[in-house]
């Protein structure tokens, strides 16, 4: 019960998960900054009301300019910072694609699952065909085997990433449309039956954190979650070896 | 004796009485917002003791959860926040509003009435067909919502659900249509636009964002009925694959079911609120005994915000796969709209300030709408910029959001209407209008003002911990390491804060039934009220258009107006209020005089 209250005091003081990710902090900052102004706003607005609604009856007041006017035009200029200073953040993060040298992963949804795929050797991701898709037979994602670049691709039902290097997402989704969210990378992208989006990040910290899917897509939506593994790089080259090593034989 | 089926029949339920009709509709809102709060305790209840059985019904499954989850919000949506406030009491004040004694097509307000009801009748019926009602949420994405494969409920329940909202959205162009033609054509002389009350400019706009937003709504639910029944593939890209389904059709895109839905979608909520803005705006007024701080600036404010509405439909889709450019042009008319608002906010202020109202409970409501409207408000900056949008879309700060804003503003909205026009709801030919019970309307207000703060306030909280909407389940996840697993830590973490909602959420729902007492206490033995109880200036306390009329042959008399409303003589005793009806030439110069030389 103590350790409940505890935990629920330090998740109202900072309720975010941990930040992770290169462009997290500036978001968190730029969130943090929002929320103050949006407290400080909802207070006096607040004080204003109850001050009127307390205080002796004067006669009406008159100035439209410095009642309405002035602080249409303050509340104007500091939504235009706001939506500037994110704009800024968002141009950042989605006006341009990653750099040539990130890592490519396919991220595939499906009812109720994520599947995560890499190009193997040859950094080619072969065909894939919906007719072929049958996860019975270890095919979930429909590879066409007929096409030599899919012969090397390695799928994992775990997303792995170095830290420190970006990478390059590529969603799509199978049957629904599902969002693909690790709260930890502050990153949130529907995938579309249909359409391939792109989304890029760099995961900082090595550790584990959650995959979610945060668009309804059917009875299994809660339990569609998956786990973001961040390693050292050393690490990581390790593990892609292995995983070259067990998708070849 | 015989002919008392078709009497009754022609009187009572197909008459084409606007006041009728209104009470009727407010009926079937009081019915659906009993439902759709129960259904919502429920879900509460589910999400922190997920093994209670529910009677009669056994354990609620996921599907369970989510069937809650989509007739929830579609019963508060469309037959509560939609009905009750522009039908509902748009078609019981607003002719006597503007002096006129009839809508302008009664017959099809008679239809569109019972279109709204059989549209609920589907819709509550869809829950007891095979596979159950439909789990796609309000919004209805395809290709869950295309596809009967795509999971329970999305057969015949999905079916259901479509034509329920088809028959509404023709009820609302139909009633909209009404609204409009009523407003424009039947004011009485001397009603001129300036002098319409600021509530009629909200059933005004409100009516004419339904007529395009309904109109395309309902174009996207005959193509999406198509897709599902007549083999087209608006929504349904080729290969699209659901549980074995292969779709071998033509390249749809279900993006294009998201432009559509939420061009409907965003200007539906400014037509659940416009309403609530316009009656606050009112009753302020009334009961500070004041003119209404910058009128034409209010009358230009609801109709920016009915305009920039129709324009940011988009900031519901900055992750769903729209362009990024597109994203940031959103969030600049999305932002764009927090100035109007925030200029009725100031307006508000200014009315109230240091004015000693009247704190009926009326003007309670009205006071804890602008005080939900401010908290909810404040938040959707936050949710306007995309790159925040990335951390919080549908995460529980989204539900805390619209919760506040929408819901909880629209119901004090609501409130504040039923306590100020009981009188009028009331009143027959052989009684007088009757009052609700004051003090049980204080402890209603103060009750219901905790409760709806301390529901949807901590939402936020679990919001930003991450906690995503429409999880039918924080505990139990499965899969490698289940709770232990990194999303069971993230979901756990949310537990604490959810069983204080839920608490909150049960005290906010059992709040309502002093509400449902002092109806019932009321309209039986409710003191009678005065023809004008308030003190309003509007029309609809007119003696002329009280059904319960003094004057003999009332229905002849000349209705006209000479002022705008809200004429309040502060300086002199507290009845020097001026009714927009009353002929007082000295007065009515002295006006001009002041208006001509006041710099608005």
């Amino acid at each position: 019960m103590l350790h409940n209250r505890i935990h629920l005091i330090a998740c109202i003081s900072w309720p975010l998960p941990i930040d992770a990710s290169a462009h997290g902090p500036a978001l968190d900052h730029h969130l943090l900054l929002n929320l103050w102004i949006t407290v400080t706003l909802l207070a006096l607005a607040h004080l204003i009301l109850l001050i009127g609604l307390l205080g002796r009856r004067r006669s009406e007041p008159s100035s439209a300019w410095r009642i309405e006017y002035l602080p249409l035009a303050a509340l104007a200029l500091l939504f235009a910072f706001l939506t500037i200073r994110a704009e800024r953040l968002w141009a950042a993060s989605r006006y341009t694609g990653a750099s040539l040298t990130a890592l490519q992963v396919e991220v595939t949804g499906v009812q109720f699952a994520w599947y995560f795929r890499y190009p193997g050797p040859d950094a080619t991701f072969g065909i894939t065909r919906p007719s072929l898709v049958d996860p019975g037979a270890g095919n979930p994602l429909g590879l066409d085997p007929t096409d030599p670049h899919s012969a090397d691709d390695q799928v994992s039902s775990q997303l792995v990433l170095p830290a420190g290097r970006e990478v390059d997402l590529r969603l799509r989704a199978q049957d629904v449309i599902h969002g693909f969210s690790i709260p930890a990378m502050r990153l949130k992208q529907n995938a579309v039956p249909g359409q391939t989006i792109h989304v890029h990040f760099t995961p900082t910290t090595p550790g584990t954190y959650a995959i979610l899917c945060t668009q309804l897509c059917g009875i299994g939506h809660y339990r569609m979650n998956a786990t973001l593994r961040v390693l050292p790089p050393g690490q990581f080259a390790t593990w892609q070896t292995a995983q070259q090593e067990a998708t070849i034989r | 004796m015989r002919a008392f089926p078709n009497r009754f029949l022609r009187k009572c339920l197909f008459s084409t009485d606007h006041r009728i009709i209104g009470i009727q509709y407010l009926v079937l809102a009081l019915v659906s917002v009993s439902i759709g709060t129960v259904l919502s305790l429920l879900m509460r209840i589910h999400l922190v003791w997920p093994e209670w059985p529910l009677p009669l019904h056994g354990p609620i499954l996921p599907e369970d959860y989510l069937a809650l989850v989509t007739i929830h919000g579609t019963i508060m949506l469309f037959f509560v926040l939609t009905t009750a406030p522009q039908a509902g009491f748009g078609n019981l004040i607003l002719p006597s509003q503007i002096g006129a004694r009839r809508m302008a097509f009664p017959a099809l307000n008679t239809a569109s009435l019972w279109l709204t009801a059989a549209a609920l009748l589907i819709l509550l019926s869809s829950t007891f067909v095979p596979g159950g009602a439909a789990i796609s949420g309000w919004t209805a994405y395809p290709p869950l919502s295309a596809i009967a494969a795509a999971g329970p409920g999305q057969g015949t329940g999905m079916d259901l659900w479509l034509i329920s909202i088809a028959f509404f959205a023709i009820a609302s162009t139909i009633s909209s249509i009404n609204f409009l033609t009523t407003i424009i054509r039947n004011r009485c002389p001397g009603m001129t636009w300036e002098r319409l009350p600021l509530t009629v400019w909200g059933w005004f706009t409100a009516a004419l964002l339904s007529i395009i937003a309904f109109s395309v709504l309902l174009a996207a639910i005959l193509l999406l009925l198509c897709d599902r029944h007549a083999g087209t593939s608006f929504f349904l890209p080729t290969g699209d694959l659901v549980s074995g389904v292969l779709h071998r059709g033509g390249d749809g895109s279900p993006l294009l079911w998201l432009h559509l839905f939420w061009f409907f979608g965003h200007p539906e909520v400014y037509i659940a609120i416009l309403p609530g803005l316009g009656l606050t705006s009112m009753l302020l007024a009334n009961f500070s005994h004041r003119r209404v701080f910058a009128y034409r600036t209010m009358i230009a404010t609801t109709l920016l915000i009915g305009f920039l509405g129709i324009l940011l439909w988009g900031h519901h889709m900055f992750v769903a796969g729209l362009n990024p450019f597109a994203s940031s042009a959103f969030s600049v008319s999305t932002m764009a709209i927090a100035l109007p608002a925030s200029a009725k906010v100031l307006s508000w202020l200014a009315t109230t300030w240091r004015s000693r109202p009247d704190n009926t409970t009326a003007m309670l409501f009205a006071l804890g709408f602008v005080s939900l409207f401010i908290t909810g408000g404040l938040t959707g900056p936050i949710l306007a910029q995309p790159i925040l949008d990335e951390y919080l879309h549908n995460t529980f700060f989204v539900v805390a959001h619209f919760h506040l804003i929408m819901a909880m503003a629209g119901i004090f909205g609501l409130y504040a209407a039923t306590y100020y026009w009981f009188p009028l709801i009331t009143a027959t030919r052989k009684h007088p209008g009757r009052l609700l019970s004051e003090p049980l309307g204080r402890l209603h207000f103060w009750c219901t003002l905790v409760g709806a703060y301390a529901t949807f306030l901590p939402m936020h909280f679990t919001g930003l911990m991450g906690e995503p909407r429409h999880y039918a389940q924080l505990t139990g996840i499965p899969g490698a390491g289940g709770a232990l697993s990194p999303a069971g830590v993230l979901l756990a973490h949310a537990i604490p804060l959810n069983l204080c909602i839920t608490y909150a959420a049960i005290f906010l729902a059992a709040a309502q039934l002093i509400f449902f007492f002092n109806l019932v206490r009321s309209l039986r033995k409710g003191t009678y009220a005065s023809e004008n109880p308030w003190q309003a200036t509007t029309l609809e306390w007119h003696p002329a258009l009280n059904p319960f009329s003094p004057l003999p042959a009332s229905d002849q008399s000349e209705i006209s107006v000479y002022r705008a409303p809200c004429e309040y003589q502060p300086a002199q005793a507290n009845d020097s209020f001026l009714p927009q009806w009353e002929p007082d030439i000295l007065t009515q110069m002295k006006m001009k005089d002041a208006t001509h030389s006041k710099p608005e």
